[in-house]
């Protein structure tokens, strides 16, 4: 178990350094120079060359790259946007909750969806529900995720008036008119519904599958030849069978969201981390755009050991050596 | 009266391509404390005759019919919470693959105490300690310590004695063994046939045993069904099948069978494949691969008969008492005429 | 320890006949078993196949028996060069073939082909049965196109296929069909020798002695050599001049196969062949058993000296744990691995209560 979760942490680190490498220079590989833009239009020569001794672009990436990891790793701290000196760690901090407002609500909303849609129609093969959500994990797999926000904003938002149409509200501190619990889960729901449709059919297709496999298993008839009722050879030894590739997936999927739910970001104008990075590369802000890489990618470790951790706990045959 | 009897048994699945007779009229019963070898091929119907009678195969694509009446009443009939009750507790089942007929996430313990607590009114540590007790009685070594261990801790012939164990726990008056023996070697096959034998004189119950090898079923068998194409062919005590067998199909089988104990240079060997289920032949089923086939096989179904004077030796073949006994005589002798 | 130095080919051939085809000396397979953190180290290794010697004749068949894990299908691999060897030396013909490269391999491949276990599974699905057949036939360049069509004609034919077959899918073939391409793929190219893997083990009876009598068909009238690998008793006695019988990655006994049925040396091959259960009730009946006592142990972490000693019903503390046994000859290329082998066959009931301390089946 410790040897596990060592080698799991240097796996980590050196996946954090390749990314946050690549990031690097891939900006400045970009023909834009950021002290350019923080100069401003009118700026002479001397003041970009100002700008960038203050902004340190002036400096050869390297130097710059191994400043960026000594204030994180020293101090945690993300630097200074280049567009308005705002700290990176708090446009991050400000931006995590809300993507993982979204992406964790719409992660109960998928999986409130798919769950028994997929049981019930891994149950009743070829009946009119398995066909029904069949058709929906084709609508849900084929539409694009902008497509669908757009046509649940307009008719949801705008013909019906049901929901609003875009915003956040803080779940805790109000920082303008709205806040708390209620008006935070009801900006969302359209959000979440619109994240969720995609996963919800993939996770639909995926469960029916995996109920199906299981169901054909060997020890489920073992199960019903002790003489076990349904619902009991259901639950205890059909679901936590078929349950097991769906957590990896979960985990996966969720982690990988948490780096920016871009499109329903963009959609709902939702202050999240997909944003945060458009606006960052919009305005060649290395310093923002590394933060949320950063904040990303340690999601996604620390996604995946959690999900790794919960598989072997749930199924005996893995050994963490 | 016995244990169990079979009437006119068939069992029908639904497939895209057509209705598949998987199992097509069989009969046959048997008494407390024998056993009962069901021989036969692959697609014979051996097994989906077992499943039927447990009320284990699919319900969605299955038509059943017939009678299985077991202690007096008709399990073909019965609800399926009736039939539950008796699942388990009065019949248990063994089945071929020790590897993956086990709940790999669920520790064995818990498989056996569910297997109990399901029938019986007891406590968890009340059913923990029968577990025990039978663990030990099939030879599980530091039983008390390995209860807790999962499934993939365990070897393959160790799984079926575990299973085993399961099958034993609520003391079934009859318990089928689906080819219980054919998923391990040879040595441990040994183990388990043995095990098999003696438990059977411990706890009384009645097994019924699938197998496609006739050595099994020489070692254990007390009655014999050999099963072709979805009907009984013959069906004898032991001695009698080996020693008088009626059906050119139990020649072919046992012509085709190199052994230990006979030199022969060529196998007999069946010629062809068994018959499609969806579609099989008219009369005889097994006509178009019989070397003895005459006429009135290609037409008329042979009817399941004594075909000398021995009343519990029945077969279904249209050949006369005498071509039989020379023939079985020859084949026997290791001589049989190539079939082909 | 006498016996254990006499060169290894001698010992298990009753002396060089010069006809032998394959000669295989102290063979070795170990799979390395490594743990680490980021660089990967060996800590262990499977002893797969550890230290076999055999020889095979031209034109006989040696039957090669063994429970599951005995290393039995390695030793296969390694012979075909499947696999990289870790130790001993492979003779092909009079040939060293144990370090050859891929290139210098290439024109023995066509001497040496393979048939494997499960007829659904060693076939591309989606290749037309000609073109399995063909393939090796293409690979070493064996006439045009023309020819090679003719040919796979004909090896249908000999293997019992319809020729106009030629432009189906496997899996339009039952199992015994797919077996018999299965021999066919491995007939085209005029092999010298065939190694068998199992191949009749997944077939209904019926089908299997079709498909033995095809082996023994083909044997006589093209000359072949067999490896014949499997673990029915039954089936090995069949088809097999020699048997060779693999206990935990070694070969425990070697014999004619008259002689290791009617008078088997090793205990591990009297067990064996006492729990091979006979279609014979009479017979069964008058059976003694030697019940071997719990599993075949790990093969990464093998028993001290004889390798069977742990559950040898024969077993005496202080020899068998301590010195490993040679293989010491018993006439006539018998031979056998072990310190106290038995005396007689099959044994009396009071000789197997006295070697099991009382278990009798």
């Amino acid at each position: 178990m410790v040897r596990y979760l060592a080698r799991r942490v240097i796996w980590a680190a050196v996946l954090f350094i390749a990314v946050t490498l690549v990031a690097y220079v891939l900006f400045f590989l970009i023909p834009n120079d950021p002290a350019k833009l923080v100069a401003g239009k009118a700026a002479t020569d001397a003041d970009v060359k100002r700008a960038a001794h203050f902004l340190g672009t002036d400096r050869p990436f390297y130097v710059q790259y191994a400043k960026f990891l000594d204030r994180l790793v020293i101090h945690q701290n993300l630097g200074f946007s280049f567009a308005n000196r705002q700290s990176v760690n708090s446009i991050v901090g400000n931006a995590a909750p809300v993507t993982a407002s979204l992406v964790f609500g719409g992660a109960i909303f998928w999986m409130l969806l798919a769950l028994p849609i997929g049981i019930l129609s891994a149950l009743r093969p070829r009946s009119l529900l398995d066909r029904a959500s069949m058709t929906f994990v084709l609508i849900g797999i084929s539409a694009h995720p902008i497509w669908i926000g757009l046509i649940f904003a307009y008719f949801f938002g705008f013909k019906l008036g049901w929901t609003p149409i875009t915003g956040y509200c803080d779940f805790i501190n109000p920082s303008t008119d709205c806040g708390g619990p209620v008006q935070w889960a009801y900006h969302l729901v359209l959000p979440w519904a619109t994240f969720a449709i995609l996963f919800a059919a993939l996770y639909v297709r995926m469960i029916r599958a995996n109920v199906l496999d299981t169901m054909n298993e060997d020890y489920v008839r073992t199960a019903r030849s002790k003489g076990a009722p349904e619902h009991l050879v259901l639950r205890s030894h059909i679901l936590r069978n078929a349950m097991l590739p769906v957590v990896t997936m979960l985990g996966m999927d969720i982690s990988l969201a948490l780096g920016g739910a871009v499109f329903t970001e963009t959609v709902y104008s939702l202050p999240g981390l997909g944003k945060t990075a458009i606006f960052g590369l919009n305005n060649n802000d290395i310093p923002t755009v590394e933060g949320v890489i950063v904040f990303a990618t340690l999601a996604i470790i620390v996604f995946n050991l959690v999900v790794d951790l919960l598989y072997a706990w749930i199924d005996p045959r893995i050994r963490l050596t | 009266m016995a244990l169990l009897e079979v009437r006119d048994l068939k069992t029908h699945f639904r497939t895209d391509d057509g209705i598949v007779k998987a199992v097509d009229g069989v009969s046959f019963s048997i008494e407390k404390g024998q056993t009962l070898g069901i021989v036969g091929e692959s697609g014979s119907g051996k097994s989906v005759t077992c499943l039927t009678i447990m009320g284990l195969n699919p319900k969605r694509n299955t038509i059943s019919s017939g009678e299985a009446i077991f202690k007096g009443e008709n399990l073909l009939a019965m609800s399926s919470s009736r039939l539950r009750d008796i699942r388990g507790n009065d019949i248990a089942m063994i089945f071929q693959d020790p590897m993956t007929s086990l709940n790999p996430v669920h520790r064995i313990g818990a498989q056996l105490v569910e297997a109990i607590q399901l029938h019986r009114d007891v406590t968890k540590r009340q059913a923990r300690a029968r577990a025990l007790e039978l663990l030990n009685a099939v030879g599980i070594p530091r039983a008390e310590r390995r209860i807790d261990d999962y499934p993939h801790q365990f070897s393959g012939g160790m799984r079926q004695r575990v299973m085993i164990a399961m099958a034993l726990v609520n003391d079934p008056d009859l318990l089928i063994a689906d080819e219980p023996t054919t998923a391990l070697d040879v040595t441990t096959q040994a183990q388990i046939l043995t095990l098999m034998t003696d438990l059977q004189k411990d706890f009384g119950s009645a097994i019924i045993i699938i197998t496609h090898d006739l050595g099994v079923i020489a070692e254990v068998a007390d009655d014999v069904v050999v099963m072709y194409a979805a009907k009984v062919a013959e069906h004898a005590p032991v001695d009698n099948l080996f020693k008088r067998p009626h059906h050119p199909y139990t020649w072919g089988l046992l012509g085709s069978l190199p052994r230990l104990d006979a030199d022969v240079e060529r196998l007999v060997q069946i010629r062809g494949q068994p018959p499609s289920l969806l579609n099989p032949p008219r009369g005889c089923r097994f006509h178009p691969r019989c070397p003895y086939v005459m006429g009135i096989c290609k037409t008329v179904e042979p009817e399941l008969l004594p075909a000398g004077d021995e009343a519990d030796h029945v077969q279904a073949c249209h050949l006369d008492v005498a071509t039989k006994d020379r023939e079985a005589a020859k084949v026997l002798a290791g001589t049989m005429a190539e079939a082909s | 320890m006498a016996e254990a130095t006499v060169p290894v080919a001698a010992a298990t051939n009753g002396g060089v006949r010069g006809d032998e085809l394959l000669v295989v000396e102290d063979l070795k397979k170990y799979f390395p078993v490594t743990r680490g953190i980021i660089f990967q180290k060996q800590v262990a290794a499977v002893k797969a196949v550890d230290g076999v010697s055999f020889a095979v004749r031209q034109g006989e068949t040696l039957g090669v028996v063994g429970e599951s894990g005995c290393g039995k299908s390695t030793m296969a691999r390694c012979v075909m060069r499947l696999l990289d060897v870790t130790g001993g030396r492979i003779v092909f013909d009079g040939r060293d073939i144990t370090r050859l490269s891929r290139a210098e391999m290439r024109p023995y491949r066509r001497e040496m082909m393979m048939i494997f276990q499960d007829p659904y599974a060693s076939l591309n699905p989606r290749k037309r049965v000609g073109f399995i057949v063909a393939e090796a036939l293409e690979v070493h360049k064996m006439g045009t196109e023309a020819e090679i069509k003719k040919r796979v004609q004909e090896l249908l034919e000999v293997v019992g296929l319809n020729p106009e077959h030629y432009n189906r899918f496997p899996h339009e073939f039952s199992g015994g069909q797919r077996q018999r391409i299965g021999v066919a793929r491995a007939l085209a190219v005029n092999p010298k020798l065939i190694v068998c893997d199992e191949p009749v083990s997944a077939l209904d009876v019926s089908v299997q002695a079709q498909i033995l009598n095809l082996l023994k068909d083909l044997q006589s009238s093209f000359g072949l050599t067999y490896v014949f690998i499997a673990h029915d008793l039954n089936v090995v006695r069949h088809i097999s001049d020699r048997v060779m019988v693999m206990y935990l990655g070694h070969a425990v006994e070697i014999a004619s196969r008259t002689d290791l049925y009617a008078e088997p040396k090793h205990p591990y091959t009297g067990a064996l062949l006492s729990a091979v259960p006979i279609p014979d009730p009479e017979v069964g009946r008058e059976r003694r058993r030697i019940v071997l006592e719990g599993d075949v142990p790990s093969p990464i972490n093998p028993p001290s000296a004889c390798w069977f000693h742990p559950r040898c019903p024969r077993f005496r503390e202080g020899h068998c744990d301590v010195e490993t046994p040679p293989l010491k000859s018993f006439g006539d290329g018998h031979v056998a691995a072990c310190h106290y082998p038995l005396e007689r066959w099959p044994m009396t009931e009071d000789e197997i209560r006295h070697a099991t301390g009382g278990r009798v089946s």
